[in-house]
């Protein structure tokens, strides 16, 4: 069998002493797309904010091997660098830095990191421009600071945009499709859709089963309470549809 | 250097004025006997007013933060003859703005060294020159102005400034010309002793439908705690467009007084940019009077403290006619145990309805033991204005780092970029790009050099 890319066992965290992740498991192989549900407070970005790297979680057990390291050991830039990519919930807008020149910086420490030359500033921009039209972006985007004056569905639009300029072995979506339109919500599915390949995998993370309409998870998980109740393939979204978590919880946690 | 005030308001401050009042006639150079009666009468008032205030003191609500007792106490040694005291051309490179296409007047200690300045080609009616030669060949063109914007009634300095001044720049703009390349004011200290001082005093004017770029510098050669005690006065008749830059790198003994008095005509368009950067003390009084309707002034200053440093904007941006717009954005770098001082007061005068004015004062802190004031103040006699302000004293945001970080950017790297960012946003309002880019360049190598920017692995933590 082939190495997963991600293995996440009894994971356990904790913020400011109280016990958010409760013994976690999820095994990711490569070609795969799993999405986690969770009503709020299951800990769904507890679990995307620890993969990525944010401080401030005290991982009370377990561990998480990408790729076959310890990917908690890294920091959140090596663990960039190693392919994993977070679409942020609430991207954070940073007016002075402009967006090409960050994205520029990000790329090449990633071409680094593998050992490839650097792309100069008019290779980069050539690439870049190519993959505003796979995102149905305005071009001026790339002149304006990072996601500063964006809208909602701007700043959801460019995280998906720097998924697709940095392409990640290892994506997480943190509740990419909240706050997004209809006609921004298909932009957001057809751009994850695409960047899907048999070589990486991602990990969409959401709270309503709406997003599911328009990308096809191989993986349902849902989270309740710090641990994964259920897991199944993309019927599990609709059946979640029905029942919601409640009725689904309850079930759940009956005797088998 | 600190003095703690035990007596009765301003009597030590008084002392020191009739004191330094006294030293500075005898050091000064017989003043010439041909200035027009208007400006010995000006000077006279300037000298009464400066009795009169003292020195200001930690008392005075203007200055509450700013110490200026070590001033008081070194001010008013004998000045340095006019002589290039080893500037050459050469020498004149090392400076910013230096290799610019305009024009460029060249002040060493105060005093006026036209082998070193350069004139370009200008405009037809265009005046580039000292002011101490304005005042004798171009008197209707100065006399309507000089001494009448910079007020001596509430601010010693330019009181003390109007008394003694002996040159600066003079920059006359007519009536629907336009100079496209900026005009330089090089300013050089080269003080070997301790107390030297200099009062330069520009006077820039640019007529109906003119426009005009004009950078003023004030660098050093020297390592002497002297003082400058600068004041421009910037006239912009209706419609004119003008862009001022005012860059003080003065070495981190000296201490550095400026008033830019800017006075807007009807419909005109005034960007005044402070960027403060050198000296132990610094103090920019920015007064700008929106004398004309429909007219936009924007007061843009960053300044980038470390060591001991303290650097102190004072402003007030005084709404006198309706439908002005005044923006003034602020932004402080400070490190070691360095102050910033921002005092922004916008007073909307009755009758200024459609008054759009926005304040933003930022101040970033690069160590635990840096500090920033900060004070706007509201002052409002109309009633459908729209007046903002908004000022924050803060470390480097977590969450940016983390964002910055999450995209393969190391660490220090991304402290680096938002400093840069934090800098950026004052840089980015410069409209003249070749002034911009030699900017952005200069301020991003003076925070590399700043250990608490490059050298320090530890990142700060709220």
């Amino acid at each position: 069998m082939k190495q997963p890319i991600l293995a996440i066992q009894n994971l356990s965290a904790a913020v400011e002493g109280r016990q958010i992740l409760k013994g976690i498991n999820l095994t990711i192989y490569p070609g795969e797309m799993h999405a986690i549900m969770g009503p709020n407070g299951s800990g769904k970005s507890t679990l995307a904010a620890i993969l990525a790297g944010r401080e401030g979680y005290n991982i009370t057990g377990g561990e998480v091997i990408y790729c076959g390291q310890d990917l908690l050991a890294l920091d959140p830039e090596e663990r960039a660098c190693e392919g994993v990519f977070l679409a942020f919930q609430y991207p954070v807008e940073i007016p002075g830095v402009n967006s090409t020149y960050f994205l520029k910086a990000a790329y090449n420490e990633i071409r680094k990191h593998r050992g490839l030359p650097e792309l100069d500033a008019m290779e980069f921009l050539t690439f870049v421009k190519e993959k505003v039209k796979l995102l149905h972006l305005p071009e001026d985007l790339l002149k304006r600071p990072v996601n500063y004056g964006f809208s909602g569905g701007e700043k959801k639009r460019n995280e998906i945009f720097q998924m697709a300029v940095l392409e990640p072995k290892f994506a997480i979506l943190d509740e990419t499709d909240s706050g997004l339109d209809i006609d921004a919500l298909k932009i957001v599915a057809h751009g994850v859709t695409t960047l899907k390949r048999p070589d990486n995998a991602q990990l969409v993370i959401t709270h309503y089963q709406r997003l599911l309409n328009f990308i096809v998870p191989d993986f349902v998980h849902v989270l309740y309470d710090g641990r994964i109740v259920k897991s199944g393939g993309k019927e599990l979204a609709l059946e979640l549809e029905g029942t919601g978590y409640d009725g689904m919880i309850h079930a759940a946690a009956m005797p088998a | 250097m600190i003095i703690t005030e035990t007596k009765p308001n301003g009597a030590l401050a008084h002392r020191v004025t009739e004191l330094s009042l006294n030293r500075t006639e005898l050091a000064l150079p017989k003043r010439s006997a041909d200035e027009p009666a208007w400006l010995l009468s000006a000077r006279k008032v300037g000298r009464v007013r400066f009795a009169e205030l003292g020195l200001p003191t930690l008392r005075d609500e203007d200055w509450r933060f700013t110490n200026v007792a070590p001033i008081a106490k070194m001010i008013f040694e004998p000045r340095l003859e006019p002589a290039h005291h080893g500037v050459t051309e050469k020498v004149l490179s090392q400076f910013p703005f230096t290799a610019l296409a305009g024009g460029q007047l060249v002040f060493v200690n105060g005093r006026f060294a036209p082998d070193l300045s350069s004139l370009a080609q200008l405009p037809e009616g265009v005046k580039v020159m000292s002011l101490a030669a304005a005042l004798a060949t171009e008197t209707a063109l100065v006399e309507p102005h000089l001494c009448r914007h910079a007020r001596t009634d509430t601010n010693a300095f330019t009181a003390l400034n109007t008394a003694f001044f002996q040159d600066g720049a003079f920059i006359y703009v007519p009536a629907g010309q336009a100079v496209a390349e900026p005009i330089h004011l090089l300013f050089i200290s080269t003080a070997k002793g301790h107390g030297t001082t200099a009062h330069p005093r520009n006077l820039i004017v640019a007529g109906r439908d003119s426009r005009a770029t004009v950078i003023e510098s004030y660098v050093s050669l020297s390592d002497a705690a002297y003082f400058t005690n600068a004041v421009t006065e910037l006239v912009a008749a209706d419609n004119a467009v003008v862009e001022h830059l005012k860059f003080q790198d003065e070495n981190q003994q000296a201490f550095h007084i400026a008033t830019v008095a800017a006075h807007s005509g009807r419909a005109s368009n005034v960007i005044t940019h402070s960027i403060a950067l050198g000296a132990k003390l610094s103090r920019t009084n920015i007064y700008a009077t929106l004398a004309g309707e429909g007219l936009e002034c924007i007061l843009n200053g960053l300044y980038l403290t470390r060591g001991e440093q303290l650097a102190d904007h004072y402003m007030i941006v005084d709404h006198a006619q309706p439908r002005c717009a005044s923006h003034e954005y602020f932004n402080g770098i400070l490190a070691d145990i360095s102050k910033g001082v921002f005092h922004g007061r916008i007073l909307v005068r009755p009758g200024a309805q459609k008054t759009d004015a926005k304040q933003t004062n930022k101040n970033l802190l690069l160590s635990d033991d840096a500090t920033a004031d900060t004070k706007p103040q509201l002052e409002i006699y109309a009633d459908d204005v729209k007046c903002t302000h908004g000022a924050t004293i803060g470390q480097l945001n977590d969450e940016s780092i983390f964002y910055l970080r999450a995209r393969a950017i190391p660490l220090e790297t991304a402290r680096r970029m938002l400093i840069h960012a934090f800098a950026g946003e004052i840089i980015d309002r410069v409209r003249c790009v070749a002034v911009r880019e030699e900017l952005d360049r200069l301020v991003w190598d003076r925070l590399e050099q700043n250990q608490q920017i490059s050298g320090n692995p530890s990142c700060p933590t709220t």
